[in-house]
């Protein structure tokens, strides 16, 4: 199966600037395949999404998408205004309108089911992720791509958010990338980690990334939990198709 | 019955009603209250550029109009903030409005009817502008409705779905020029935007989505329109002021009710 994604060595700068926030990105996502991006803050992650999703103009290299991809798009903190009243039922309808049984389905998938008439305004954190995730998930994508989706949910919240994600890409078989900043938790939903940092630090199974010590000299004492709780979790041997690839120690 | 000057202001004040709902709803949404303010301070450049040149009050106001919403546009993209651009570039084009209307003698007298409006006065071939105008916006509104209310609620989702925001934001603005245009000569340049934000914020109390807020606040400023123009016939004010003054009391009773 062909990637729906691709970057080859993809560079580009601080909005206005000449700053590089990422330089030679090689990038591909499969059908199915649920792959996270870590790194830390201003390492380019979210600068990564909106490049592969066309928002952000390249300064070199290549990105190419399957004709006619269906990406189901959950953006990073949407702040929502008092201003404009908003039902869940007509928040999903936009900027398509959508019937109600689709509607009201795709609320009942993201465990939601019945918030139609509520004001967004008056939802949790954690419903209007959910919210959020089901008017995503409405125009059957092949791809969703999530910018930090537990951001603001506490633990349980997010566990049960990328359970739920899991569950998702099981039933519909659409791929998951993902920006995370919950390393202990997402990496173990993950099939691919990609370790940012400006560039690709390392890349490969949740183990291998756990286990590299690019990773770890990123992220220090966190990494040791992660490391931890992979030799836990994951004492079998994996297929090594990613090695680490460069030394993240050396970027500033 | 087009010859009565009182059914020639309550149609006149319809149309802006009409119009200022919906759009006096994206102006609250996305918090540009300041940018309309300035936009209509500024039509007084037009009206004096109109009236040195002897031109129509309309094309006068709409070209400065669209000329402040494309260059504060430009200056903010260059990374000048709004408010100090708006506040640049909107009160200088009013004093240098003011300033040219001192040399039109026969501007002078009138220019108090431009500033706060004179809706009694409204002509037939004002009515065919004020419709004409009112209209056109309201099918630009329409035509883009769903992209418009996406990108308002949130720029990235409006991306994803692949709209362009700053597309969106242009059709505002240039609604907001034509509007402008059509209600100076109802309530004037200083009471414009006053008529699209009071409405708007009375409907939101009552509204549960976009639509209705926008329905709302229509129907609230024809009400305000009709009870401005009573008070204005039985107290003998003046009509544009008392139309804001009644949309005001509609707005300060829905206070005392339960917002949604």
């Amino acid at each position: 199966m062909t990637a729906l994604i691709t970057s080859k060595k993809l560079t580009i700068h601080r909005p206005g600037t000449s700053e590089p926030v990422l330089h030679d990105i090689d990038f591909s996502i499969s059908p199915g395949e649920i792959v996270t991006v870590v790194g830390p803050n201003g390492s380019g992650k979210s600068s990564l999404i909106r490049a592969l999703l066309g928002h952000m103009p390249l300064v070199s290299g290549m990105i190419s998408r399957r004709k006619e991809l269906r990406i189901g798009y959950v953006p990073q903190q949407v702040q929502l205004d008092r201003t404009i009243p908003m039902t869940v039922r007509r928040f999903l309808s936009l900027p398509h309108w959508v019937g109600a049984e689709t509607i009201a389905d795709a609320l009942a998938r993201t465990g939601v089911a019945g918030l139609e008439a509520r004001q967004l305004t008056e939802l949790s954190g954690g419903q209007f992720q959910r919210v959020l995730l089901a008017r995503a998930l409405l125009h059957d994508p092949q791809l969703l791509v999530l910018d930090e989706p537990t951001q603001g949910l506490d633990q349980p919240g997010m566990v049960g958010f990328y359970r739920l994600i899991e569950d998702v890409r099981n039933q519909t078989g659409a791929a998951v990338l993902m920006v995370s900043h919950d390393l202990l938790v997402v990496m173990r939903s993950s099939d691919r980690v990609i370790c940012l940092n400006g560039h690709i630090c390392c890349e490969g199974t949740p183990q291998d990334v756990g286990n590299a010590p690019e990773y770890r000299a990123l992220f220090g004492a966190e990494a040791r939990g992660t490391l931890a709780l992979y030799r836990h979790h994951h004492d079998h041997d994996h297929d090594h198709d990613h090695g680490p690839q460069h030394d993240c120690a050396e970027h500033g | 019955m087009l010859d009565d000057f009182l059914i020639r202001a309550i149609l006149a004040g319809l149309g802006l009603a009409l119009v200022a709902g919906p759009l006096g709803s994206f102006v609250v949404w996305r918090r540009m209250a300041y940018f309309g303010d300035s936009t209509a301070h500024a039509a007084i450049l037009g009206v004096a550029l109109a009236l040195a040149f002897d031109l129509s009050i309309y094309a006068g106001t709409i070209t400065v109009a669209l000329a402040v919403a494309v260059l504060v546009t430009a200056l903010t993209a260059r990374g000048q903030a709004m408010d100090t651009v708006l506040g640049v570039i909107a009160h200088s084009a009013l004093a240098f409005g003011l300033v040219a209307i001192s040399f039109v003698p026969a501007a002078r007298v009138d220019l108090a009817s431009y500033l706060f409006g004179d809706i009694l006065a409204v002509g037939r071939s004002d009515l065919v502008w004020i419709w004409a105008g009112a209209l056109s916006v309201l099918a630009l509104l329409v035509w883009r409705w769903q992209k418009l209310v996406t990108a308002s609620v949130n720029e990235e989702l409006a991306m994803a779905a692949g709209i362009d925001p700053r597309l969106e934001r242009l059709a505002l603005s240039i609604a907001l020029a034509l509007v402008v245009a059509i209600a100076i000569r109802i309530v004037g340049s200083l009471l414009i935007s006053a008529m699209l934000i009071i409405p708007a914020a009375t409907a939101r109390r009552f509204a549960a989505t976009p639509e209705r807020m926008a329905a709302i606040a229509s129907i609230l400023a024809a009400l305000s329109v009709l009870t401005g123009l009573l008070a204005s016939l039985y107290l003998d004010s003046p009509a544009g002021p008392s139309v804001v003054a009644a949309a005001t009391v509609f707005f300060v009773f829905a206070q005392g009710v339960r917002s949604r």
